[in-house]
């Protein structure tokens, strides 16, 4: 009986899961299906599903309007310079608020706190300036500046830090390894997971930035995918198969991406996002 | 015999001393150390955070002028603000964004989190599932909603008209423009709130719902008195910073109007007035004025909710 109950039980928390899943998927599902299609077949009244031939061609079409290498490469080189940025920094930061003592430390701390409670568009218009002076205005580096370190990623390593036992840190002290020593070779291969969780935030959100590259990078070889598919609405306007296939040229590494490595992302934004 | 004894307390005082500056030695060590290591994240910090928000906050009381030259103005931008009635439109429009999404992210990723913490086959493809929308760019997403919601040949009009409904016009009707930007920001925030509840639902020890089970309580009356509770510092967590990002909507909102629709003035947040008076209208000054008016907002909310707190959170 009570078995019974519990597979009855099941099958409805399928049924509501399932639901809620096509939800999330089926606009997903239908950009793919509008890409291929031809314009009269995307506005067909009742909708065609699917279209008589498979217009990839579509693709190329859209490829050819706008530098999408140029996007790849930009936001590859956006999301590298961030995480890199930001993991080094932020690790050597949070060691030494987790694990050293010198005068000030509260302070910068505080620093940090302070930093991570105001929204982040305060810092855009000075971030702006700074970037305009250097003349840095289209240009990669730009893109990176805002992400080079991270108070974020200071604080959430800091508390990873202190989660961990000092007994080897010790040992290495003994042994007369530097403090330098003891943070690069022990507690780095330590914190690996939460290393790799701060990256993996920090990709995800560099990758969806839209408002930064916007501004900073308005000629459209130096746009990143965000800001590049931003603009596709003005290049097509009401072309949708063309535009849903701007899109997912737009999404699809990132998706792959995910795919592939998701039990890894999910990990790494609960540990991460959860502390924010 | 004194001198030996003086000779002792000698060798002693000579051993404080040595341990004293060995001491000092290390600690100098660290200090150094220390200061090495928060350097870049320190220099980062001030130059790109500390010293703009000071900035920003002093651009507030300022015209710019062109060739960057700026004069004081007092509180000009912020009178100005008080009265500007796209501000005022604005901020209604950023509370009514917020109040109909936080709400529904909230409810509806703790349920999908409670789902999916059940014993169930499939878990893990559900999941990435739900993620999804979290890594898509948020123009392709507002993209393809765009095209849902298209009012002649969109699918939701569609589905709408096959069980006798007759959609509305989802972008551009004044009324209904910015319920469509909540559902657009509901579907993307799902997944990534799901995935925190789920993180502290995992924490709830198995045997409160084994012995609530003992004693006959229905799944229901489990969930209010053992989920809810539990979970509660979660649900705080989520409930401030999904505040706190819808207050800061923007993404959205610049994909899926323009400034020729018709709902324009309707959905137009805090955040997109932003944008548009300091870089599309170039006015700095104003466009600091609206930030901080919008720290403003945000601060008074988030000190209320962790007043709050302590009325509804079980730590």
């Amino acid at each position: 009986m009570k078995k019974l109950n519990n597979s009855r039980r099941n099958l409805l928390i399928h049924v509501v899961l399932i639901m809620g899943a096509a939800i999330m998927i089926l606009p997903f599902v239908w950009m793919l299906l509008t890409s291929v299609k031809t314009l009269g077949e995307s506005v067909q009244v009742p909708p065609k599903i699917f279209p008589d031939i498979f217009q990839w061609g579509n693709y190329p079409a859209v490829m050819k309007v706008l530098p999408f290498a140029s996007f790849y490469v930009n936001t590859i080189l956006m999301m590298a310079g961030r995480v890199i940025g930001s993991v080094l920094f932020s690790a050597m930061a949070a060691y030494a608020c987790a694990r050293l003592n010198f005068p000030g430390k509260n302070i910068f701390f505080g620093l940090v706190l302070f930093q991570m409670m105001i929204p982040g568009q305060i810092f855009i218009i000075p971030q702006f300036l700074i970037v305009q002076k250097l003349g840095l205005l289209n240009t990669v580096s730009a893109l990176i500046v805002p992400g080079v370190v991270s108070a974020f990623g200071t604080f959430l390593l800091r508390q990873f830090f202190m989660g961990l036992p000092k007994d080897l840190e010790e040992a290495a002290k003994l042994d007369g390894c530097t403090i330098w020593q003891t943070f690069y070779k022990i507690m780095l291969p330590l914190s690996r997971s939460g290393l790799i969780a701060l990256g993996i935030f920090t990709a995800l959100f560099a990758f969806k930035d839209l408002m930064w590259p916007l501004i900073v990078n308005m000629s459209i070889d130096k746009m990143t995918l965000s800001s590049g598919l931003a603009s596709l609405q003005g290049q097509f306007s009401t072309n949708y198969p063309q535009l849903m296939a701007g899109s997912l040229l737009g999404i699809w590494p990132m998706l792959l991406i995910f795919i592939i490595f998701q039990k890894r992302f999910i990990s790494g934004i609960a540990t991460s996002g959860g502390k924010l | 015999m004194i001198s030996k004894n003086e000779n002792s307390v000698e060798i002693s005082m000579e051993k404080n001393i040595k341990v004293k500056k060995k001491i000092s030695k290390s600690m100098l060590n660290e200090w150094k150390w220390g200061y090495i290591m928060i350097l870049p994240t320190f220099i980062g910090l001030m130059a790109l955070n500390i010293i703009p928000a000071i900035q920003t906050l002093i651009l507030s009381f300022e015209k710019a002028g062109s060739f960057g030259k700026s004069t004081w103005v007092g509180l000009d931008n912020y009178k100005k603000l008080f009265q500007d009635p796209a501000i005022i439109q604005a901020t209604y429009n950023t509370f009514k964004y917020t109040i109909l999404s936080v709400p529904c992210i909230v409810v509806l990723s703790l349920i999908v989190a409670v789902l999916l913490n059940q014993k169930i086959k499939g878990t893990s493809v559900y999941r990435t599932i739900f993620f999804l929308p979290m890594v898509a760019a948020p123009a392709a997403i507002a993209m393809i909603w765009k095209w849902l919601f298209n009012s002649e040949y969109g699918l939701i009009n569609y589905f709408l008209a096959m069980i006798g409904i007759a959609g509305p016009n989802w972008l551009s009707d004044p009324n209904v423009a910015l319920i469509s930007v909540v559902i657009v920001g509901v579907w993307s925030a799902v997944g990534y709130n799901m995935v925190l509840f789920l993180a502290g639902l995992q924490e709830i020890p198995k045997d409160y719902y084994e012995a609530a089970n003992i004693d006959g309580a229905t799944p229901l009356r489990q969930f209010f008195s053992i989920t809810i509770p539990l979970v509660s510092p979660t649900m705080f967590f989520v409930v401030v910073t999904n505040f706190i990002g819808s207050f800061q909507v923007f993404d959205t909102i610049f994909m899926l109007t323009d400034p020729n629709n018709p709902a324009f003035k309707n959905t137009q947040s805090l955040v997109y007035l932003f944008y548009r008076s300091s870089f599309v209208l170039n006015d700095r000054g104003y466009g600091s004025a609206i930030v901080m008016f919008l720290l403003a907002i945000i601060m008074v909310i988030t000190a209320i909710q962790l007043k709050c707190q302590k009325k509804w959170v079980n730590y």
